[in-house]
């Protein structure tokens, strides 16, 4: 059996997840809640979410550890538990993992700077990512996804994190703003240099996710394929959100984001799914615009 | 009407030359360091520049040499913030910039501060800024803060996960007439339109203004949960307490 980065050098386009903020609250995350616990206090939910996004064509999901490091977990004060819910969570998707599919241990950003901008210190910031990557990969994922990332150095710090504790594959994506001056992020990170500084510093696989809809994301990634030869991943957004009658609606339904399909993979992703908003039927649907 | 060439600080000059590129911006830029003596302008140079030890000497010497603590304030520290202000909305620096002379802003405050206070000068207005009940994220929040006192508003920061039950706690404490509000999740986005609900329950909905941003926020979300004002950004966010401070009267 190929491994991921084997199947992406045979050149084929594979299909990632859907979201799983969205899905977790349409299945009992209270608003305020932490995703991660969900791992222990409802592993069925948890678990069918994956089966359902490989159900629907995907050949890979992430795990439900976005907010995992102990920098997020200790906000709900569950700082004590980083890598038991990290592999719980890796657990749950790795079960579910039909043969031949991957699993995609995801890393946020921590929420704190490093300094001088912020109190954190490169080495707590490095442990704890390190602490996080190891739960994972105790838990059995085949690569590990740092991901809505802003700043290189936590992203590099995460990466080298990563690779330093687990030797899996690893991913970086960022996510950008649209300003009067182009795409950034809030560090201002452009796309180009986050490519080529993330490919230099040892990512796999570079991209971006979240942020902003499908004709923006194709942009991002235009820019990004002129920097980097690696292999790109995007998790794209069910557009820009509105409010329908109290309730908050991602408006781009699976058709009208499989419409811009093809255009993403020419722009360059090799890899393509969905971020906040999306679902099971997103991935129907791109799959059927993928094949 | 005064020219660029009469900036007398280089930094000055230049910065303004190079990032402030809409025509009635600069002309207000000029006329206001112009207007300005040569050692607030290096006091200015110094916040743009995020050299925090510098801003905390040099306010010290002015200070120290008789200059007005009040003149300090206006025409180095917040005239400087002024300028990162549009160099951020236009994608010249970005929040670590910012940060970086909010901190040299903070070195130079700590000096004015207690002589302000001392001589009972009213602030520009004063603020509760809060992330609401749900929802942890405050680098957005925090930056808001940062521009507002960098604009010379007291402001009461609430921290996160505020219920609207400390909102008004905190709103008959302090008095405060403006209210901030920050969400970065679209899923407690919606606590920002329940603490207003609150508001207008408690009967005090006439007594306070809310200015409300973060990521998912918008001006159509701001609208539908009866927001007085949004903002966009952080600059945008202490020209809606500078309106809603007027408005208030």
């Amino acid at each position: 059996m190929s491994t991921l980065l084997e199947q992406l050098a045979t050149g084929s386009v594979l299909l990632s997840d859907g979201a799983t903020g969205t899905y977790l609250q349409e299945h009992g995350l209270e608003p305020g809640g932490c995703p991660e616990l969900m791992n222990d206090t409802h592993p069925e939910v948890v678990g069918q979410m994956a089966a359902n996004y490989f159900a629907a064509g995907s050949n890979m999901v992430e795990t439900n550890s976005f907010g995992g490091s102990r920098y997020m977990l200790a906000k709900y004060d569950l700082g004590d538990r980083v890598e038991e819910l990290n592999c719980k969570g890796a657990e749950l998707a790795r079960q579910a993992a039909p043969a031949g599919c991957y699993v995609l241990g995801s890393i946020g950003p921590t929420g704190e700077f490093l300094e001088p901008n912020g109190t954190a210190t490169e080495e707590a910031m490095y442990e704890v990512f390190c602490e996080q990557a190891r739960g994972l990969a105790a838990g059995g994922v085949d690569a590990i996804c740092i991901e809505t990332m802003s700043d290189l150095g936590e992203t590099t710090l995460a990466l080298k994190a990563s690779k330093d504790t687990t030797g899996l594959p690893v991913i970086t994506t960022l996510c950008f703003d649209k300003g009067p001056r182009g795409y950034f992020t809030m560090m201002g990170i452009t796309p180009e240099v986050a490519a080529e500084k993330l490919g230099e510093a040892g990512a796999d696989i570079v991209g971006s996710n979240c942020g902003l809809p499908m004709s923006a994301m194709i942009e991002i990634i235009t820019a990004m394929r002129s920097a980097t030869t690696r292999p790109i991943l995007t998790h794209v957004n069910a557009g820009i959100p509105n409010i329908v009658s109290g309730e908050i609606v991602y408006p781009d339904q699976p058709e009208v984001m499989a419409a811009q399909l093809p255009s993403l993979v020419e722009a360059g992703a090799n890899i393509v799914g969905g971020c906040c908003g999306t679902s099971p039927d997103h991935v129907r649907a791109f799959a059927k615009a993928v094949q | 009407m005064a020219e660029l060439s009469d900036i007398q600080n280089d930094t000055i000059r230049e910065q303004v030359e190079e990032y402030v590129e809409r025509e009635d911006e600069r002309q207000e830029m000029i006329d206001l360091y112009v207007g300005t003596s040569l050692p607030m302008q290096e006091i200015a140079a110094g916040v743009i520049e995020g050299f925090h030890e510098q801003v905390d000497q040099l306010t010290l010497d002015a200070l120290e040499g008789g200059t007005e603590a009040t003149e300090v304030m206006d025409n180095g520290l917040i005239a400087g913030m002024g300028l990162v202000g549009i160099k951020f909305r236009d994608n010249f620096v970005f929040v670590p910039e910012v940060l970086a002379s909010a901190r040299a802003m903070k070195a130079g405050m700590k000096h004015i501060e207690p002589i302000l206070s001392e001589s009972g000068i009213d602030p520009v207005g004063r603020v509760i800024m809060g992330t609401v009940k749900g929802d942890l994220h405050d680098i957005g929040k925090n930056l808001c803060i940062m521009m507002l006192r960098g604009a010379g508003f007291e402001v009461i920061d609430l921290g996160v996960d505020v219920s609207p039950d400390d909102f008004i706690d905190a709103f008959e404490e302090h008095e405060s007439g403006v209210i901030g509000m920050s969400a970065l999740l679209t899923t407690t986005m919606p606590n920002m339109g329940r603490t207003i609900e609150a508001f207008i329950d408690a009967d005090l909905r006439d007594d306070v203004r809310f200015m409300v941003g973060g990521a998912p926020v918008t001006p159509e979300f701001a609208d539908d949960m009866g927001a007085d004002l949004y903002g966009e950004t952080a600059i945008e966010c202490v020209e809606a307490a500078k309106q809603l401070v007027t408005a208030n009267g």
